[in-house]
């Protein structure tokens, strides 16, 4: 069909004479046809819609022998191609996790071929099943010990390497005669592949092992003449000398030292690195010989593989232990330096391992890198986890020099998007403020610029952190309280809230409207996280020590309703306290609250000697990456043939648990130290109530007067009783100096709590059936804890973490 | 040490699976993929369940992840895992689900042969395609050589050259590449500048040729009395590192950068310097928000270096707040636009001639938002590339070979200059 082009009608047909043309209708217009025209349209058929989802649906679907069974035949098919092509299939299955076992013998069938690649997938294949199929294994076992005759090496050393994969005890017996044949191998391509499998003969069966002499084989390896046979025969001896049990398998003596230190310049990457690993564990006779290893051992450090430098600098750090010479430490120190900066410049992950050991190395050696702050500096595009560790070294490295610039770089972090990060950032100024008295002035005229950002976060951690910077510099900075106190609404966490009030109460005296402010906070009383509870009770009380007319009234309503409508022990035992001392005598309840409090510090180094320095002999691995001991993330290991069956066993276990919850829980032992003693006070208190039920003021009775007046003689002086009153703000305290309150209360009333133990079961039964519901804690002996006071048991135990070496064990994770 | 090794693509579903210890099950990777691939708030690259570890690396679109049970060298596990990525490249020209689909049997073929019983043992990718072939990189290499030679080569002091290359024309060609780092500060104080340089060498040389290398390096030429007038164009260098190739004893007893080079294209060194950096870009900007519904740009772009050279393809992205919604800009050289998915706008210089300065100017309008959230302001980022300047000031003093047939050969240099991460605060 055409148009007119002019009125765009239908144009006709018709006949002019001999030729024919296209007419309009309407216009004058005429298009003489004078050659063929056509026009051709192809049509689609309309799209059927996949009821069932097209072939994608198909993709996944279970399968029933189908498949197997066309394999099967492919398998068998004489031709090679084919066969090939069906093996490659089979492994495809493999990878996505169906179950081809049941072809095992056909694909061992194949295993007889000159194709190398065809014969590597057929060993892929064995490696998998052959466990599940040990009887038919012996099959393969001819074509293995042919082929580690084979005149190509390649095929020698692939035989030998995929025989110690199959662990299946009919191919051990097998497997000796060719491994010994092979460790002698003229091609080193094959010493270093049996070199190896003697490992894997070692992991199956260490007897085998021994009695065929392959340690002394392996052994005489090291002074082979190819560095990378040196390399792989101390990979194996390293990893059989950490399972044996009678560890003298590889002692790294002089003559071992010797060569592999020979072997170290030519080796590649990674078998320089399993040298500088075993180089690690010889222990050098005397300060002379380790300078000479540490010599030998510089030059790795400029290695472009960042796991060279690594496993360099751990040796060096080892070494210098023994080093005796100032001043070779100094020169080994700042060769070091550059090489540690440059890992920066590497990917990410191994930015992130080598971070974690700088930051080890750094309290090992607090005099390296002091010039290089500047490139830690986050980079806006870094990821979280490497600006968090980055960060972490800015602090470690902050100093009187460097402080200005660390803060506007810390200022710059404050205003960024990651509120993760963000929160980091300010809590690094409070540390900075802390640890440098000379700069505190200046953090804190940082955060008060932080706060007046109003960036609700910022504002709240920025308090936080003030909070600490008053317990480290008491009476300097009263003049921001001011400032504080205008924040006030825009607090809704606990943590911040309770900072602003401790300050409140603190520095009652210099607030105008103090009684207004805790007034204020009073409203919500009831609602309140139990943290903030607490520490609006001890700001009334502070508040009520200092100005005793006006807010009399204030402080009876606050204990009365503490004491009678919140269900928390920790909030009600500690209104009852504070009751009973104002009630008894005011002047010892003001010594008690308002004693002098110890000025808080920064820890520098929150690892223990002890641990620091085994960290320092694992640089590098895991262990140095987590800050944690290795025993403490590995579980047991499981060595010999027999605990390996149990272990495959166990992990069927172990995978539910990983699945279930992914962090070790905090052992139980602390939890039950700690239940114990808030037990303890629970059940004084509750005692009382007994016998006084709920009259107002506890008038003092004898026997918890007594209790009370225990405490101060067990406790060491006033201080402690001060941290008992003040612990909820050492628990929120971001710096571990400090022990809390609680923790360290728990520590000096163990004696006695064990004494009260003897001798109160009777009473306290007497009072569960009496205080009935109120007082229903007590029976927390064998019931589990409330969850709140879990939670606080956890924030204790975050805050001991620094304060010993036991700790270290129990937090382990 | 690594008991297994994982290729997930993006969905998490396994495309290559590899054991190499019996202390774990192949089952092990679906909790890798409930874990990490499916958790949105992943905090490290490293995860430990259990007792088992887990590293893992995310290139293009996969997820490449070791595991372990051991105490491994962490350090060790990623840089073998980029490794593989290398490898991967150098094989398949890219590493993606795709290249790894269709060339699965391969990757398990040289899994087989990196690592053997969890221990990373030859990862150098001319060696390896010596033995390990496909179809195309057979063509392309065509070798047919006797096994016993490859695998003395394989394990040999030298694993990266093969003993019979042969060239008609014997050339060499050096490019120094550097890539400047700044970080401005808001007042324009250099916070942090520094630069990332690698030297690249096409060898196309006969036989085993012993190189000898030189540069302008301060530590270098103070060794040498004769060249000590000249200390005034050295260059310090803080730290450099070496190609395997590299005797790494000898640069330290004498500082002589002395190698056997591998055949074609690697990267010989690498260094980091922070000495004398001349920035060849300075960065004017002044940005300002006016109430909350608009904020005024005007960047001042200068070229630092000489007349004589120009700068390639500059790029300068300006960034916006998240609530712009139109931007006016105007460019004295150039084009502008506003991109709104980079939150950005970018303005783009073809050709920008050493010591000219360019402008520009403009503004963002933004909406209200019921939220007041103060901008991040993320710093202005720039890219641009510089030929024939480096930004350290080093040069290549001397390429020497010396081979046993005495022939003559021929050197080329360029220098590069091209940004790092190269960010004005503002």
């Amino acid at each position: 069909m055409y148009f007119c082009p002019t009125c765009s009608n239908l144009l006709l047909v018709q006949t002019d004479g001999a030729q024919q043309q296209f007419y309009c209708q309407t216009c004058p217009y005429i298009y003489p046809v004078i050659k063929t025209i056509v026009q051709r349209k192809t049509l689609d058929r309309k799209q059927v819609d996949d009821v069932l989802g097209g072939d994608e649906a198909w993709a996944n679907v279970d399968q029933t022998e189908g498949e197997n069974a066309e394999l099967l035949t492919d398998l068998n098919s004489e031709y090679r191609d084919r066969r090939k092509d069906a093996v490659k299939r089979v492994i495809a299955n493999m990878t996505v996790g169906k179950d081809v076992s049941s072809l095992f013998p056909h694909v061992v069938k194949n295993m007889q071929t000159e194709d190398l690649e065809m014969k590597k997938l057929v060993y892929l294949y064995l490696m998998n099943y052959a466990k599940s199929n040990p009887d038919l294994v012996i099959l393969a076992v001819n074509t293995f010990v042919k082929d580690t005759d084979h005149v190509n090496p390649l095929i020698r050393a692939l035989a030998i390497r995929t025989m110690g994969c199959i662990r299946v005890d009919k191919i051990l017996d097998h497997l000796c005669e060719p491994l010994r044949k092979c460790l002698q191998d003229d091609n080193p391509y094959v010493r270093k592949t049996a070199a190896i499998c003697v490992a894997k003969l070692w992991d199956l069966d260490q007897e085998r092992a021994i009695e065929n002499g392959f340690i002394k084989e392996l052994q005489d390896l090291v002074s082979d003449s190819n560095p990378m046979v040196v390399a792989n025969a101390v990979t194996a001896l390293a990893e059989m000398q950490e399972s044996s049990s009678t560890k003298d398998i590889f002692v790294v003596n002089v003559a071992f030292m010797n060569k592999m230190l020979a072997a170290l310049n030519e080796c590649t990457e990674w078998g320089q690195i399993a040298i500088l690993t075993s180089l690690a564990d010889y222990k050098p006779l005397d300060s002379k010989e380790a300078e000479n290893i540490c010599e030998r051992v510089v030059p790795r450090l400029q290695h472009a593989n960042g796991s060279v430098v690594l496993s360099a600098v751990r040796v060096i750090m080892i070494y210098m232990r023994h080093i005796k010479s100032e001043e070779f430490i100094k020169l080994l120190i700042k060769k070091m330096s550059p090489p540690l900066v440059t890992l920066l410049a590497s990917a990410p992950e191994v930015q992130y391992v080598s971070l974690r050991n700088i930051n080890l190395i750094l309290q090992k050696r607090p005099d390296i890198l002091q010039n290089d702050v500047r490139v830690f500096f986050c980079k806006y595009n870094d990821p979280p986890y490497v600006k968090r560790e980055k960060l972490e070294i800015m602090i470690k490295l902050c100093n009187e020099r460097n402080i200005e610039q660390i803060l506007s770089e810390l200022k710059e972090y404050a205003s960024e998007v990651d509120v993760d990060f963000v929160r980091k950032a300010v809590r690094a100024i409070g540390r900075c403020a802390i640890m440098i008295d000379e700069a505190s002035e200046r953090c804190v005229n940082v955060l008060l610029d932080l706060i007046n950002t109003k960036v609700n976060y910022v504002v709240q951690e920025a308090i936080i952190v003030i909070k600490d910077i008053f317990r480290k510099y008491p009476k300097r900075y009263e003049g921001i309280i001011e400032i504080l106190c205008q924040n006030l609404d825009s607090l809704d966490e606990p943590e911040a809230k309770g900072s602003l009030i401790w300050i409140v109460g603190e520095y009652a005296e210099q607030i105008n409207n103090a009684e207004e402010l805790i007034e204020g906070f009073l409203e919500t009383f009831l609602e309140e996280n139990p943290q903030v509870q607490l520490q609006l009770l001890t700001a009334t009380v502070k508040l009520f020590l200092k100005k005793p007319s006006q807010t009399q009234e204030l402080v009876h309503r606050v204990l009365q309703s503490a004491t009678t409508e919140i269900d928390n022990a920790d909030t009600r035992d500690r209104a009852y306290v504070y009751w009973r001392l104002l009630s008894t005598d005011p002047r010892a309840a003001k010594a008690v609250v308002l004693s002098e409090k110890p000025p808080i510090a920064v820890e520098m180094s929150s690892i223990s000697p002890g641990l620091l320095d085994e960290l320092i002999n694992n640089i590098s691995t895991l262990a140095s990456v987590y800050h944690k001991p290795p025993t403490a993330f590995m579980g047991n290991k499981a060595f010999s043939a027999d605990a390996v069956k149990k272990a495959a066993a166990e992990d069927a276990r172990d995978e539910e648990q990983i699945m279930g919850d992914d962090m070790i829980s905090p052992t139980a032992a602390v939890g039950a130290a700690k239940n114990a003693m808030a037990d303890l006070l629970d059940l004084d208190f509750g005692n009382e109530s007994t016998t006084t039920n709920v009259s107002s003021p506890p008038v003092s009775l004898g026997n918890n007067s007594s209790v009370m007046q225990t405490q101060p003689a067990q406790a060491s002086g006033p201080n402690y009783s001060a941290d008992l009153f003040d612990f909820s703000s050492d628990m929120s305290g971001s710096s571990g100096g400090a022990f809390g309150g609680m923790g360290g209360m728990g520590g000096v009333m163990q004696p006695q709590q064990q004494s009260t133990n003897m001798s109160s079961p009777p009473v306290s039964t007497s009072n569960a059936s009496n205080s009935g519901g109120l007082f229903g804690d007590l029976g927390s002996f064998s019931q589990p804890m409330q969850p709140q006071q879990q939670q606080q048991q956890q924030q204790q135990q975050q805050q001991q973490k620094p304060s010993g070496a036991m700790n270290d064990l129990l937090y382990l994770f | 040490m690594i008991s297994a090794f994982f290729i997930y693509n993006q969905k998490g579903e396994v495309l290559i699976s590899r054991l190499y210890r019996q202390d774990l099950k192949r089952s092990i990777a679906e909790i890798f993929r409930i874990q990490v691939i499916s958790n949105t708030d992943v905090k490290a690259p490293i995860i430990t369940l259990g007792s088992t570890s887990f590293f893992h690396v995310r290139h293009e679109n996969l997820y490449i992840v070791a595991l372990t049970k051991w105490n491994a060298n962490a350090a060790l596990v990623f840089e073998f895992c980029y490794r593989v990525i290398n490898i991967g490249r150098s094989y398949f020209g890219k590493l993606d689900e795709e290249a790894v689909k269709a060339n699965f049997v391969l990757i398990y073929e040289l899994l087989d042969e990196v690592l053997d019983f969890g221990y990373p043992q030859n990862s150098e990718a001319d060696t390896l395609k010596m033995y390990i072939t496909t179809e195309s990189v057979k063509s392309e290499k065509a070798i047919k050589e006797d096994s016993a030679k490859i695998t003395i080569q394989a394990t040999g002091a030298i694993s990266w050259r093969r003993s019979d290359v042969k060239y008609r024309k014997n050339e060499a060609f050096i490019d120094v590449i550097e890539s400047v780092n700044l970080l401005l500060s808001t007042q324009g104080n250099v916070l942090r500048s520094d630069v990332a340089g690698q030297i690249v060498m096409r060898a196309y040389l006969s036989g085993t040729p012993e190189c000898k290398f030189g540069l302008n390096d301060r530590v270098l030429l103070d060794k040498d009395p004769t060249s000590r007038k000249r200390s005034g164009s050295t260059v310090e260098i803080d730290d450099c590192q070496f190609h395997q190739c590299v005797k790494l004893g000898k640069f330290d007893s004498d500082r002589n950068i002395s190698f056997i080079p591998p055949d074609g294209e690697f990267e010989l060194m690498r260094y980091r310097t922070s000495d004398n950096v001349s920035l060849p870009f300075k960065v004017y900007p002044v940005v300002t928000e006016i109430g909350k519904s608009k904020v005024d740009y005007k960047i001042v772009v200068k070229a630092n270096f000489s007349s004589k050279l120009y700068a390639n393809d500059v790029v300068i992205s300006i960034p916006t707040p998240l609530n712009t919604t139109g931007v006016t800009c105007s460019v004295s050289s150039g084009k502008a636009k506003y991109v709104p998915g980079e939150n950005a706008m970018i303005w783009k210089i073809q050709k920008f001639q050493g010591e000219s300065e360019w402008t520009f100017t403009g503004e963002a309008t933004l909406t209200a938002m019921t939220h007041k959230k103060a901008w991040s302001r993320p710093p202005i980022s720039m890219d641009f590339q510089v030929l024939m300047f480096t930004s350290s000031g080093l040069l290549v003093r001397f390429l020497k070979v010396f081979e046993k047939s005495n022939y003559k050969s021929v050197k080329w240099v360029r220098y590069m200059t091209k940004a790092g991460n190269y960010q004005i605060r503002f």
